[in-house]
């Protein structure tokens, strides 16, 4: 398994999270988690504007084996989505953390960031799933 | 924890991602679905089928026993090997399992039935042959590895001993031999060229091993799974099941009704359904938007009712994604798909979508 990047933030279903110099934030899928779906063949985005709430569907990630839904980590508005996505989904595979990002959102208040972990704690629960 | 076959530990060595299947740890891909699927349409992959059950059926009254339990008619089973495909029905005309039936010996018959039915299978058989004095041997100490693809059985022929290696490769499709205790036979479930074959357990870590170092690509049940689809090869539990008939689920070839006076177990109310103007169609489906058809997605059709995506998925040979539904009865040739609410158009397109590494549909 591949060392996590040390300058993000994860979530418990397996996204991860990049403050941006602009004040959005970037969100994509860890390489754990493109790893378990396998080859992905389609990403469905949310439309630019388009309000998110933590916890709430973003965006679905099919791989050729199953749909999954990738949800909002925090509260915001859709402040860009990654076109590149609609015509080759398996940048995800490739780059997950950095070309392979999902959208990024303008939080709408302060982020909690107790809320999410941080790559030690990342790294403690992929030890723990096996 | 499953049941593993005599190829778990070569699975795990090659980097699989086991996943439970039907009670076995079985090897869903080794790092690309994608990469493996493209290797058999193009050249030659292997998968571990060792989880299928194999039968054999022996006895003086063993093939009027098989004219019995099976809706499709071993009498047309007359040369030594040949196989046929056909469905086990219920007294309702249900399916309770598709299998493949090699004709050995006018006394030995062998099936070979899908893993995850093998206990109702086993049970149904052996209550239905005590009336026709036939002996059920179930064969566990076989594995079994499928080699398919264009090159396939040019890559394989040296697995077999020299003796029966010609033999093997003139082979006529859906027909099978022994090669000393091998058991070769040129069927699969890809829609592509190649043989299953049937072999000791012990002796399949060392024929796997052979048949990588040669350049066949170990290939998974995933793509297993893509291929039978772009194939339109139906998939026992989700495109049929006990509660469907094989009229409904694209196997109408497969019920041999001639002649007439054979009485097969669900004949009558098979024949009830085929008289029905009302019974659904079987089809495919090709998305025309873009998106990913799945597993019991509603299909509307407009005017005409609803029906319901049996298998749905992504096709990496045509890069887009496809399905088999079970749709109402009527004269259309388009529909929508309800995707997460969205209504997206399919076309009702003529299967099999690839064959023999061809693209077989108008895109």
């Amino acid at each position: 398994m591949s060392e996590l990047p040390g300058d993000l933030l994860y979530t418990k279903d397996h996204e991860w999270l990049r403050r941006e110099d602009d004040g959005t934030v970037s969100i994509g899928i860890t390489d754990h988690a493109q790893a378990a779906l396998g080859d992905l063949v389609y990403v469905e985005l949310p439309e630019v504007g388009q309000d998110v709430t933590e916890g709430g569907d973003m965006a679905v990630v099919e791989s050729v084996k199953a749909a999954s839904d990738v949800y909002s980590p925090i509260d915001g508005i859709v402040a860009a989505v990654n076109d590149v996505l609609a015509d080759d989904p398996e940048t995800i595979n490739t780059e997950p953390y950095d070309a392979g990002w999902i959208v990024k959102i303008t939080p709408s208040g302060d982020i909690d960031e107790s809320a999410l972990l941080t790559p030690d704690q990342y790294q403690a629960l992929l030890d723990e799933e096996g | 924890m499953g049941s593993k076959t005599p190829l778990y530990d070569k699975h795990v060595e090659a980097g699989a991602r086991i996943v439970d299947f039907g009670g076995w740890d079985m090897p869903l891909h080794y790092g690309s679905q994608k990469e493996e699927h493209h290797a058999v349409r193009t050249n030659a992959g292997l998968f571990d089928v060792s989880h299928m059950t194999i039968v054999d059926l022996k006895g003086e009254r063993v093939r009027d026993f098989l004219r019995y339990l099976v809706a499709n008619d071993v009498a047309k089973l007359q040369d030594a090997g040949k196989a046929l495909y056909t469905c086990m029905l219920n007294e309702n005309g249900g399916v309770i399992d598709d299998l493949i039936i090699y004709f050995m010996t006018e006394t030995w018959f062998r099936l070979v039935v899908n893993a995850a039915t093998r206990d109702k299978d086993l049970a149904w058989i052996r209550k239905q042959a005590e009336a026709f004095d036939v002996a059920v041997n179930e064969r566990a100490e076989l594995a079994m590895i499928a080699v398919q693809g264009p090159n396939a059985r040019e890559l394989a022929a040296p697995c077999i001993d020299s003796e029966w290696r010609q033999q093997a490769l003139d082979l006529k499709l859906f027909t099978g031999m022994e090669a000393g205790d091998l058991f070769v036979a040129r069927t699969g479930y890809t829609g592509e060229d190649g043989w299953e074959i049937l072999m000791p357990a012990a002796r399949a870590p060392s024929i796997w091993d052979r048949l990588v170092a040669g350049g066949v690509a170990p290939a998974g049940l995933g793509a297993r799974d893509t291929l039978r689809l772009e194939a339109a090869m139906n998939l026992y539990g989700a495109d049929m099941d006990e509660t469907i008939s094989p009229l409904e689920a694209g196997l109408a070839w497969t019920v041999a009704w001639e002649p007439a006076d054979r009485d097969f177990i669900g004949r009558k109310p098979l024949e009830v359904t085929r008289a029905s103007p009302d019974k659904r169609r079987f089809v495919g489906l090709l998305l025309e938007d873009k998106g990913v058809l799945r597993n019991h997605q509603r299909v509307v059709v407009d005017g005409v009712g609803e029906g319901e995506i049996t298998s749905g998925g992504f096709s990496p040979t045509i890069g887009r994604s496809i399905a088999l539904a079970r749709v109402p009865a009527g004269d259309y040739d388009s529909a929508h798909v309800d995707v997460r609410g969205k209504l997206l158009n399919v076309r009702i397109v003529k299967t099999p979508f690839v064959r023999n590494g061809q693209v077989r549909i108008e895109l």
